[in-house]
C-alpha cells in the first residue's frame, strides 16, 4: 500500500503507468463517445416540444457535469500538494485548470446555441448561467496566476491556495438552479428518486456522461505527461526516452 | 525577553495600520473620491432622468465598492513587503492567523467603513428613496468586510509579483460576486418595500465564514510569496 503511494511521488513511474493507462483508457473512451453520440443522435425519438434542437444535451450535460467535477480534482490535488508536498498531486493540478477550463466552455457555447431555439436568445443572466461563468472565471484565474510566477514551485502552491478558496463558489453553482428561481432547468438526473427524464433519452446521456469522465481523464493524463517530460527535460529517464541508442 | 500575547500584539499592529494610514490621508480620501467620480460618470452615461438612476442606484453603489474595495486591496501588504517588516511578521511567535486580520481590519477600516458612512450622501445623490438608505449602509459595512477579507487573499497570493494589479482582479472578482448578488439585493428589497434582514442575514453569514476562513488562506498565501 505504501510502497504504491511512494512510487507516485516518482515521475518515470508515473509517465510509464499513464502510457499504460492511456493505451486502454483512449480507445475505451473514443468506443464509448461514438456510441454515445450514435445513440443519442440517432436512434433516440425527439422531443416533443424541443424536436432536434434538445440533442445537444448530449454534449451540454456532461461537459458542464465533468467541468464542475474537474474543479474539485483541482482543488483536492492542490490539498494534497499543499499538505503531502507531492510533487506529482501539484503536476495535476496545474493540468487540470486548463482541461477543466476548455469543459466549462464547451458547456456554456454548447448551451448558447441550445439557448437560441429554445429560449429564443443566445445568453440570459440566469443563476447556472452566471455562475458558469463564474467557474470559467476561476480556471483563468488559477491560469493566469501560475504563469505570472517566475518561480514554478511558488506558483504552484499559490495555485493551490486560491483553487480551494475558489472551492466555495462550486455548491453554489451546483444549488443554483434550486435555490434562484431561474430558466435553467433544474436538475433533472437523480440518484435517489424518479429522474425526469424518460429512460431511452436517460440510457444514452448517462453513456455520454462518462465517456466525457473518461475523456477528462485522458486529457489530463495526456497533459501531465507532457508537464512531466517537460519539468524533467534534464533528467536521466527523459534523456534516455527521447534518444534510447545514446543511453 | 518573553513574547507579547497575541491580543496584544495583534491590537498594536492594528494601530500601526492606522497611523500609517492617518499619516497619508490622501491614501484614505482617494477611495472616497473614486466613488464619488464614478457616481458622477453614472448621470452622464445613463442620462440625468431620477427615476431611472433610481433603479439602478442599488447595483451602481454596490459596484464602486466593489470597484473601490478591489483598487486599494492591492496595498494591504505590499508597503511591509517591500520594506521587509512582512517578513519579520511572518517571523514572530504570535499567530499569523490574527496578525493578518489585524491588517484586513485596519484596510476595511479606512476603506469599508469610511464608503459605508459616506454612502448615504451618495445614494441621495443617484435618487435612491430615503427608506432604502438604511439597508444601503448595513449591507455595505457587513459586505465591505467580506470584500477586505476576500480581497487580502488576492493581496497575499500577488504581493511577491512585479505586476499584481490586473492579476488580483481576475483572482478575486469572481469570489465578489456573491457579496455583490445579496448586496444589492437587500438595497433592492429595502426600495421595494421588502423584508431587508434576510439578505442582510445571509450577508452577516458570509462575513462569519470569511473572518474564519480568510485569514488562514491569506497566511498561507503570505509564505508562499515570501518564499518565492
Amino acid at each position: 500500500m505504501w510502497t504504491f503511494f511512494h512510487k507516485l511521488g516518482s515521475p518515470p513511474w508515473l509517465y510509464k503507468i499513464s502510457g499504460a493507462i492511456l493505451r486502454y483508457l483512449l480507445p475505451a473512451t473514443l468506443l464509448a463517445l461514438v456510441c454515445g453520440m450514435t445513440w443519442g443522435l440517432l436512434f433516440t425519438d425527439p422531443d416533443f416540444r424541443q424536436g432536434n434542437s434538445y440533442r445537444i444535451m448530449y454534449i451540454h450535460v456532461p461537459a458542464a457535469v465533468v467541468a464542475l467535477a474537474g474543479y474539485y480534482v483541482m482543488a483536492i490535488a492542490g490539498a494534497i500538494s499543499l499538505i503531502w508536498k507531492m510533487k506529482m498531486a501539484d503536476v495535476a493540478m496545474k493540468c487540470c485548470a486548463p482541461v477543466g477550463a476548455a469543459f466549462t466552455f464547451i458547456s456554456l457555447a454548447t448551451g448558447a446555441i441550445w439557448g437560441k431555439p429554445t429560449w429564443g436568445t443566445w445568453w440570459v443572466w440566469d443563476a447556472r448561467i452566471t455562475s458558469m461563468l463564474v467557474l470559467f472565471f476561476l480556471y483563468l484565474g488559477v491560469l493566469a496566476l501560475y504563469e505570472a510566477f517566475d518561480n514554478k514551485e511558488a506558483a504552484g502552491k499559490a495555485c493551490a491556495v486560491l483553487s480551494l478558496v475558489g472551492m466555495v463558489n462550486i455548491p453554489i453553482i451546483y444549488k443554483s438552479v434550486d435555490w434562484w428561481y431561474s430558466l435553467h432547468q433544474p436538475a433533472s438526473i437523480k440518484f435517489t428518486g424518479e429522474s425526469a427524464i424518460h429512460a431511452s433519452m436517460l440510457y444514452p446521456l448517462l453513456l455520454m456522461i462518462i465517456a466525457f469522465y473518461a475523456l477528462f481523464a485522458c486529457a489530463l493524463l495526456l497533459n501531465m505527461r507532457a508537464e512531466l517530460l517537460h519539468r524533467e527535460r534534464r533528467s536521466n529517464w527523459v534523456r534516455k526516452l527521447a534518444q534510447p541508442e545514446a543511453g | 525577553m518573553s513574547a507579547l500575547p497575541a491580543p496584544v500584539f495583534c491590537m498594536r499592529l492594528l494601530r500601526r495600520q492606522l497611523v500609517l494610514a492617518l499619516r497619508r490621508p490622501a491614501g484614505i480620501a482617494n477611495p472616497l473620491l473614486f466613488f464619488l467620480m464614478v457616481v458622477a460618470l453614472f448621470p452622464l452615461g445613463l442620462g440625468p432622468d431620477p427615476s431611472r438612476l433610481a433603479s439602478f442606484a442599488p447595483g451602481i453603489l454596490w459596484i464602486i465598492a466593489l470597484l473601490s474595495s478591489l483598487l486599494t486591496s492591492d496595498t494591504v501588504f505590499r508597503s511591509d513587503f517591500d520594506d521587509g517588516s512582512l517578513e519579520q511578521l511572518l517571523l514572530a511567535p504570535q499567530p499569523l492567523y490574527f496578525s493578518v486580520l489585524a491588517y484586513v481590519a485596519a484596510h476595511w477600516l479606512v476603506t469599508g467603513v469610511l464608503l459605508s458612512l459616506a454612502s448615504p450622501v451618495f445614494g441621495l445623490m443617484l435618487g435612491l428613496p430615503a427608506q432604502a438608505l438604511p439597508a444601503l449602509f448595513a449591507s455595505l459595512l457587513l459586505g465591505s468586510a467580506v470584500l477586505s477579507l476576500v480581497g487580502g487573499i488576492g493581496a497575499a497570493l500577488t504581493v511577491g509579483l512585479k505586476r499584481g494589479g490586473v492579476l488580483i482582479s481576475l483572482l478575486i472578482l469572481p469570489l465578489y460576486m456573491p457579496v455583490l448578488i445579496f448586496g444589492s439585493a437587500a438595497v433592492r428589497a429595502a426600495v421595494d418595500g421588502f423584508p431587508v434582514a434576510p439578505h442582510l442575514a445571509i450577508l452577516g453569514a458570509m462575513l462569519c465564514l470569511a473572518i474564519a476562513l480568510a485569514p488562514l488562506s491569506i497566511a498561507a498565501a503570505l509564505r508562499i510569496s515570501i518564499d518565492a
